[in-house]
């Protein structure tokens, strides 16, 4: 990481950030947060700010395959990590199977808490395939998740239209 | 791209069909307000008043000027004066005086996000406070300000009476008489208020993206403030994160970023912090009810009063319609609804899905399920037995009713019987309730205009918006069905004021209104095709609708939604957690347009009925004067887990008094009964009533013992 400013009171630095593949050099002022980065300076505007403290999961990005809200990272941070973000997971030509899930399944309204579900699904299934669940009592594997563990799991990112019980359906048909 | 699009003419309605921007949502390609970033575009940020009532003597920038990137801090004492409106609180900026907590005192603009937060926290704000007249937040039923307005929101009467409830309550063998309460609840859609503004100061062209539940009305409100002619100013709604009645009126942070944009010269960017929202976009007052029924042994009713006492702003009077729904759904000899209003030092309430029915059927439906158990009847057979041949309050026959048919149906479905028992399940208490829910037809005039282009593909313009509801695609089917051809020939264009004049998402009245003149300038179209000889010409054809003339609220019949609602629930009597195991709703709302979309709000609209009933809780801090549950972490709305098996089903109505699509609406009836169906749960599984929402574990341990 460069040091912009070349002494200790430095607020900006010089860094790249690894998004969806592509690399990107640019200077960020240290109190960026990476969902501000995404959004505000490489304009991928799939993440989204529904509270930007952690509190609603709209920002729900994956770092190097974990699911975190972004809002909560300073990007200058993320220097040698590998972000995804809901764009990076397909596009409508070669979509992921949840993305292409939630469309046939109506689990949105709005939209506006999408692409963190999307994003926080596609981690929490990670999580179970490696047997780390967020529940450290259970040793669930993807095709044994029920209905309520995939809520439970998914209870971080928040929904208020309501559209929950069309998440778990999309999520149950990719596993299935 | 539809995966389901239809290719029989003509059946495009009623087909379940996937959202039109469904690949944009799920692909993060879908822009909403603030994903706008014109060259040069500068931030902003708003700073809220920490006194409830008071006034501002000064506001210090020097400190907030001094940081890097700070272009400008806007305060009450030099922000640009703005033209009139019939909102006060879009007066941003305009005086001195202080009206609630949270109310907009100063606006920080800075080149960058985080340069303008900084700078809205370093500006300081000298309060003037009177000790004499500290500040009032807290409704009480016996508050000394209480009075009785003339209308309610919606314009409803305040005050019905027919009869004399007092004498006929005293002469009834069987009789209620309950409180309840209901908190303040706030809307919080997903996606903050945001607006991105650039002012073309060379044109003078104005150019917003706005989240907003209507772009017409915020570009009416912005030609009047900034005294501009509405062709110069485009307002673009396209794609809106939910609002739920928040985003039904404009809102200050509109205001101020066109300020911010015309004062500074650059493009101006905000989003409202989520913590500020519930201060400024409009909330559901508290309602504290008063319900008497009584009735005969029978059980047919003699009496119903219903009397809501809520609170308002200084800043204007907006009046929660909870006794509304009483006028509508039961008939009595004796009948008396009325409302009692008092202005506080609070944010101005305003719209939350489903104004007056949510709140005035929590309670209307809690006092049938207590009077149900007085008269020990099974409170479906009771509301059975109070079915009225006509509305109550008009005496107008209904365009359609079938609550009773929901009520069966919802019956069979759910599994409820007439001698149904709770039971214990080691600490679980289980039991079942059922309530009623009703919501308005309602109808605005609008316009709308059809293309057939040459390629055989046609085109409906219209000035909607989709907050999350599919109009788009509902719109679309409209379309294809009145122009006799295959879904996927129509394209929608919504959500832009340079589209044929539109009225707002609202009042579950958007899919009738825009339906209807998108159904008329479809078959002008077809009028006007069938006259041209010839193939289309290259610029194609268009033919224009306006419903001004017939699309009239005014209509001799009553015409509402209606339904039933049924829930399950376990109260766990070790932790006191109140869970919602089965939710099982039953609609009655016309015609169903789209099966797919229709599900989902009727669903969407039962999981915040839940979240009124166990979690959502606001108060007015009696301190500070502000909302301590102001942000996401402690206004607790429903999450995954919180939703158990949950089903909608709804009766097909062929309802010839409505529109040409013939639907009623389903964006909020879905919530309406919702709480009461728990609560009566809750009573049933206990064998106590608690007459308070939200029923969180310390009221539910106080009420177990
Ligand atoms: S925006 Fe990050 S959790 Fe809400
Ligand atoms: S789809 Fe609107 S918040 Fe989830």
């Amino acid at each position: 990481m460069a040091n912009h400013s070349g002494h200790s009171g430095q607020t900006s630095s010089r860094i790249t950030l690894r998004v969806n593949g592509e690399e990107y050099t640019l200077t960020l002022d240290h109190r960026v947060t990476l969902l501000d980065a995404l959004r505000e300076h490489l304009d991928l505007i799939g993440a989204k700010k529904g509270c930007d403290h952690g509190q609603c999961g709209a920002c729900t990005v994956l770092v190097d395959g974990r699911r975190v809200n972004s809002c909560l990272l300073l990007a200058v941070a993320q220097q040698g990590t590998s972000v995804t973000t809901v764009e990076g997971l397909g596009d409508a030509a070669t979509p992921h199977p949840l993305q292409a899930a939630f469309v046939e399944r109506d689990a949105y309204q709005c939209g506006y808490c999408t692409p963190g579900q999307l994003c926080s699904a596609v981690g929490m299934l990670a999580e179970v395939t490696a047997e780390a669940g967020s529940d450290p009592t259970t040793s669930a594997r993807r095709s044994a998740l029920t209905r309520d563990e995939v809520a439970e799991r998914m209870s971080g990112n928040l929904c208020r239209c309501g559209a929950y019980p069309r998440i778990v359906d999309a999520v149950l048909d990719v596993i299935a | 791209m539809n995966s389901t699009s239809v290719a029989v003419v003509g059946t495009a309605l009623g087909t379940p069909t996937t959202r039109r921007e469904g690949w944009e949502k799920v692909t993060g390609t879908a822009r909403y307000a603030a994903e706008h970033t014109p060259p040069r575009c500068a931030h902003a940020w708003p700073v809220p008043a920490t006194v409830a009532r008071g006034r501002v003597t000064a506001v210090d920038t020097t400190a907030a000027l001094a940081l890097p990137g700070v272009i400008a801090v806007l305060t009450p004492f030099d922000a640009p004066r703005l033209g009139p409106t019939d909102d006060p609180q879009l007066h941003v900026l305009q005086d001195t005086v202080v009206p609630h907590h949270g109310w907009y005192v100063a606006l920080a603009v800075a080149d960058t996000l985080e340069a303008a937060r900084e700078a809205a926290q370093a500006v300081r704000v000298t309060y003037e406070t009177d000790p004499d007249t500290p500040h009032d937040v807290v409704l009480t039923v016996d508050h000394p300000g209480v009075y009785t307005p003339e209308k309610a929101n919606g314009g409803y009467p305040a005050h019905l009476e027919q009869g004399d409830a007092a004498t006929s309550f005293a002469a009834s063998p069987v009789r209620v008489e309950c409180t309840y309460k209901v908190p303040p609840l706030h809307n919080h859609p997903m996606e903050p208020h945001a607006a991105t503004a650039h002012w073309d100061g060379g044109t003078g062209r104005l150019t917003v993206h706005d989240s907003s539940q209507g772009a017409g009305p915020v570009r009416t409100a912005l030609a009047s403030l900034f005294d501009l002619p509405e062709d110069s100013i485009t307002v673009i709604s396209e794609h809106v994160g939910g609002g739920f009645g928040s985003k039904g009126t404009p809102r200050p942070h509109v205001v101020l970023a066109v300020m911010a944009a015309r004062h500074t010269g650059r493009p101006v960017k905000l989003a409202l912090p989520r913590r500020h929202m519930p201060a400024v976009v409009g909330h559901r007052a508290p309602t504290l009810h008063h319900v008497r029924l009584a009735a005969r042994e029978d059980g047919v009713l003699t009496a119903l009063a219903h009397e809501v006492t809520t609170y308002t702003s200084r800043v204007s009077e907006f009046v929660e319609q909870a006794a509304v729904p009483a006028r509508v759904m039961y008939a009595a000899p004796a009948h008396l609804t009325t409302h009692r209003v008092v202005a506080l030092d609070v944010p101005t309430p305003s719209w939350m899905r489903a104004p007056g029915e949510c709140p005035g059927m929590y309670a209307l439906e809690s006092a049938m399920d207590e009077l149900a158990d007085a008269l020990g009847l099974d409170p479906v057979e009771l509301r059975i037995r109070n079915e009225p041949a006509t509305e109550p309050e008009s005496g107008h026959p209904f365009s359609s009713r079938h609550v009773v048919d929901c009520l069966r149906e919802g019956a069979t479905r759910f599994g409820w019987s007439a001698h149904r028992a709770s039971r214990r399940d080691g600490p679980l208490l289980i039991g079942t309730g059922v309530a009623a829910a009703t919501y308005p037809v309602l109808v605005s005039p609008c316009t709308a205009r059809a293309h057939a282009l040459p390629d055989g593909t046609y085109v409906v313009e219209v000035n909607a918006t989709d907050i999350g509801t599919g109009a788009r695609t509902v719109l679309a089917q409209i379309a294809a069905d009145a122009l006799g051809v295959p879904l996927d020939r129509v394209t929608t264009a919504i959500g832009h004021t340079t589209l044929p004049e539109a009225p707002l998402a609202g009042g579950s009245s958007g899919t009738a209104s825009w339906g209807w003149a998108v159904h008329d300038a479809c078959t002008a179209l077809i009028a006007r095709l069938d006259r041209h000889e010839g193939p289309v010409p290259d610029g194609g054809l268009s033919a224009s609708a306006d419903t001004r003339a017939h699309a009239k609220q005014r209509s001799p019949y009553a015409r509402h939604a209606f339904g039933a609602q049924f829930a399950e629930v376990q109260v766990d009597t070790v932790t006191g957690e109140v869970r919602a195991r089965r939710l099982l709703g039953v609609f009655a709302a016309g015609r169903i347009l789209n099966p797919l979309t229709a599900r989902s709000q009727f669903v969407g609209g039962m999981i915040m009925g839940l979240g009124m009933a166990l979690t959502e809780h606001s108060t007015t801090d009696p301190a500070f004067g502000d909302f301590p549950e102001s942000d996401l972490a402690s206004y607790h709305v429903p999450v995954h887990a919180d939703v158990g098996d949950i089903e909608a089903h709804w009766i097909e109505e062929d309802d010839k008094h409505l529109n040409p699509a013939g639907g009623k609406g389903i964006g909020e009836i879905g919530i309406v009964g919702t709480a009461a169906a728990v609560g009566n749960a809750f009573c049933h599984a206990t064998g106590r009533r608690l007459r308070e929402l939200p029923l969180t574990p310390d009221r539910v341990l106080a009420v177990l013992g």
